[in-house]
């Protein structure tokens, strides 16, 4: 009896070695808030590298900044349905879709090999009532990543591209957190996913090809790499920069809407983008400052002195970054000093 | 499906399934917090314990119907001393929200804020930076903005950078019982429709109460607000917010300020021992690029208040060059000149420095006495009625 009931787990073993579970719509679609990550099946691998069927990885021509973190990103949709195109906003996404990021640090940025540590992912599911947007903290062995609705703090070191050591107490959002950035008229929205950002010249054929969306047009807008100097102009850079790192909250549904300051890739209305636009709830954010953009000042700059500051008060982005973005400041300073002075 | 959560929500709304979440003092304050803040349903109470939270980020509210209770504004102390992370101590955005009974010290940003949170309540509540003025404090210690239906009620705000309390981008507004004391403006109205500000105390701030209208915000054309019964006594605390911002323009010593608005009532106060001024009525000083903007006060009320000494010794510029011409004390009340419908009934001093276009300096100004007693005045304003709820909430 005990040889038999043996048996069969070696063979129950076996059979899920082989053919892992599919990824569970029931947990995606269901209203519990599961667990653990591992319930959702994205991974056939307990620590999140091999992606289940359906499972893409994919980049962003320019990502949002993340104290240095690596991100890996993947997309899931359902089998029989496709994501819808759109031309100038994010994709809409049948019920049933996941959006997964994980974010961890090599322990040397400078070697290709450095054994990444995963501190978190986080995914947001497609419910029939909107977007849900959770946090999964992974466990010290890296089997499994543990729901943490109110977020955490994990000390993690690194030696950055110069060789120098860095440490910081990397902020896990918590939920309502994920909802700051990830939100437009008070629902939970995507940020990332839109045809500019994702149209590196094949993406969205191959996601055509995999049925992930619907259709590619072959004048999708596309945005540069932001620190790819042989792409696109300076302006175009920028832009692209300031379009993920800020529009999610400044825009006109964002959840900085009262400041009037909106940084969306088209917007078209100057003082909007902060040009000779003066404060209006900065505080002691303006640094003494007049305007947010003073064109050919980047000294004169509230936005630059918000990116140089890593106080809470001051700081920009306010959620999600505790170190400095040099390579980003330096990006924008360009940006400014470029402008032609106005009188 | 549809029929069982609008049962559940039916349940939710009677008290008899509202859970109490309660929260004690003690090692991680943050994630206990923060957790019972996103587990309350609609109609919990998320009860603070008495005692001294240790918070290293920002707390945040996001489920409509939810009080915040604490055990006293002395007694339920979020201490965000150490703060590293977020621009505020605790952010709500959702709707129909009681706060009270708590106090919120150090933020490093502003105290708490409130957007698109709809028949928000505050009471009981203080904001603090307990170092005193200074300008790394804060800007704002209370801050809803962009909601409809909000109450500020028996509130203290001490050591805002900016505002103590401000209530931006909202309409249909009630600031009453507060205390504000060492912020740079104690209470501001801005960009905002339909406000009663009433029976609050305001000292030694740098000004004490003021109604303001911004451009090139979502929000603009502010109008519709009365200012009565108030205490607004020797706020001369030298400016200490940072350039750039609006309420740096403050002169030191102004009780109560006006910047391009229309309809505005400021009646039944009393306003005393201000050095600028008791009353300063102005166009907005800056450049804009906002078509839908108003820079002028217009259609302002003031009536039936009782003014003590003021105008002694004024914080902006020409105000010494005046105090010579003028042989002595400034009359309590000025008014740049510009804007129309300003009524000042109260038998009192009225100054008008004579400018005539905006941005025009001071140099040019053409000051006089002014006799604005003919003065149209605003049209008569309603009282702000809340819903019933919100004052429920209050007992």
């Amino acid at each position: 009896m005990i040889r038999a009931l043996a048996a069969m787990a070696g063979w129950l073993a076996l059979v899920s070695a082989s053919a892992p579970a599919p990824v569970s719509d029931a947990a995606i679609t269901g209203d519990a808030l599961p667990r653990n990550l591992s319930e959702f099946h994205f991974f056939t691998d307990g620590i999140g590298h091999t992606p289940n069927d359906r499972v893409i990885g994919y980049a962003l021509n320019t990502a949002l900044f993340s104290d240095y973190a690596v991100k890996n990103r993947f997309v899931y949709v359902p089998e029989g349905q496709t994501a819808t195109y759109n031309a100038d906003g994010v994709f809409e996404f049948p019920v049933g879709s996941a959006l997964i990021k994980s974010f961890g640090y090599p322990a040397d940025f400078r070697d290709a090999d450095s054994p990444i540590r995963w501190l978190e992912t986080r995914v947001l599911l497609r419910r029939a009532d909107g977007w849900v947007a959770l946090p999964y903290v992974w466990n010290e062995d890296g089997t499994d990543a543990v729901l943490r609705r109110a977020g955490r703090r994990i000390p993690v070191t690194w030696i950055d591209a110069a060789g120098d050591q860095q440490s910081l107490d990397y902020r896990v959002p918590n939920q309502n957190q994920c909802k700051t950035c990830h939100s437009s008229n008070d629902e939970i929205a995507l940020i990332g996913p839109n045809a500019r950002n994702l149209n590196d010249g094949q993406r969205l054929a191959q996601w055509v090809d995999w049925s992930i969306l619907d259709r590619a047009p072959d004048d999708a807008p596309r945005v540069p790499v932001w620190d790819d100097e042989s792409d696109g102009t300076l302006d175009e850079r920028a832009r692209a920069y300031i379009d993920i790192n800020c529009a999610h909250c400044h825009s006109r549904t964002g959840s900085a809407s009262n400041s009037g300051l909106f940084l969306g890739y088209n917007e078209v209305d100057e003082v909007a983008r902060g040009i000779l636009k003066r404060p209006v709830a900065a505080g002691r954010g303006s640094g003494g400052r007049d305007y947010d953009i003073e064109p050919g000042h980047p000294e004169r700059s509230i936005f630059l002195y918000r990116m140089r500051s890593r106080d809470p008060g001051v700081a920009m982005p306010e959620l999600g970054r505790g170190m400095l973005h040099e390579e980003g400041i330096a990006l924008i300073e360009r940006y400014i000093a470029a402008m032609d002075e106005r009188s | 499906m549809k029929y069982i959560a609008a049962a559940a929500m039916l349940l939710a709304s009677t008290s008899a399934f509202a859970a109490t979440h309660t929260v004690e003092a003690g090692p991680d304050a943050q994630e206990r917090l923060q957790e019972a803040l996103i587990i309350a349903e609609p109609g919990d109470t998320v009860e603070i314990g008495p005692g001294r939270f240790e918070l290293s980020d920002g707390l945040s509210l996001d489920v409509a119907n939810v009080t915040v209770r604490g055990a006293g504004p002395d007694a339920s102390i979020l201490d965000f001393s150490n703060q590293v992370g977020s621009g505020e101590g605790l952010l709500v955005t959702s709707d129909d929200v009681v706060l009270r009974d708590f106090a919120v010290e150090n933020t490093r940003g502003d105290g708490i804020k409130s957007k698109e949170a709809d028949r928000i309540v505050y009471h009981n509540i203080r904001v603090e930076w307990t170092r005193g003025p200074h300008p790394d404090n804060g800007a704002y210690g209370i801050y809803p903005v962009e909601s409809t239906h909000v109450l500020v009620d028996g509130s203290t705000v001490i050591g805002s950078s900016d505002a103590g309390i401000y209530v931006g981008q909202s309409q249909q507004i009630v600031v009453r019982n507060n205390n504000v004391h060492y912020n740079v403006a104690g209470i501001e109205i801005e960009n905002s429709f339909y406000a009663d500000v009433y029976d609050n105390v305001a000292t030694h701030n740098t000004g004490g109460i003021l109604v303001f209208d911004l451009p090139s915000i979502p929000q603009v054309g502010g109008h519709s607000v009365r200012v009565f019964r108030n205490f607004i006594h020797d706020n001369n605390t030298a400016n200490f917010a940072h350039e750039g911002n609006i309420v740096a323009t403050v002169p030191a010593g102004m009780g109560v300020m006006v910047m391009a608005h229309r309809n505005v009532e400021v009646f039944n106060n009393i306003m005393a021992d201000h050095g600028s001024g008791n009353i300063l009525l102005v166009a907005y000083p800056n450049d804009y690029d906002d078509e839908r903007y108003n820079p002028y006060p217009l259609n302002v009320t003031i009536r039936d208040n009782l003014y003590g000494p003021a105008g002694y010794n004024p914080d902006f510029d020409g105000g010494a060059e005046l105090q010579a011409a003028l042989g002595g004390d400034l009359p309590p009340i000025i008014w740049d000149g510009q804007g129309e419908g300003i009524k000042v009934s109260d038998d009192i001093g009225v100054l008008s420095l004579g400018l005539t276009r905006l941005r025009q300096p001071f140099q040019e100004a053409q000051p006089a006495p002014a006799d604005l007693s003919d003065g149209e005045g605003s049209a008569e304003l309603q009282a702000v009625v809340l819903p019933d709820s919100m004052e429920a909430a209050l007992r």
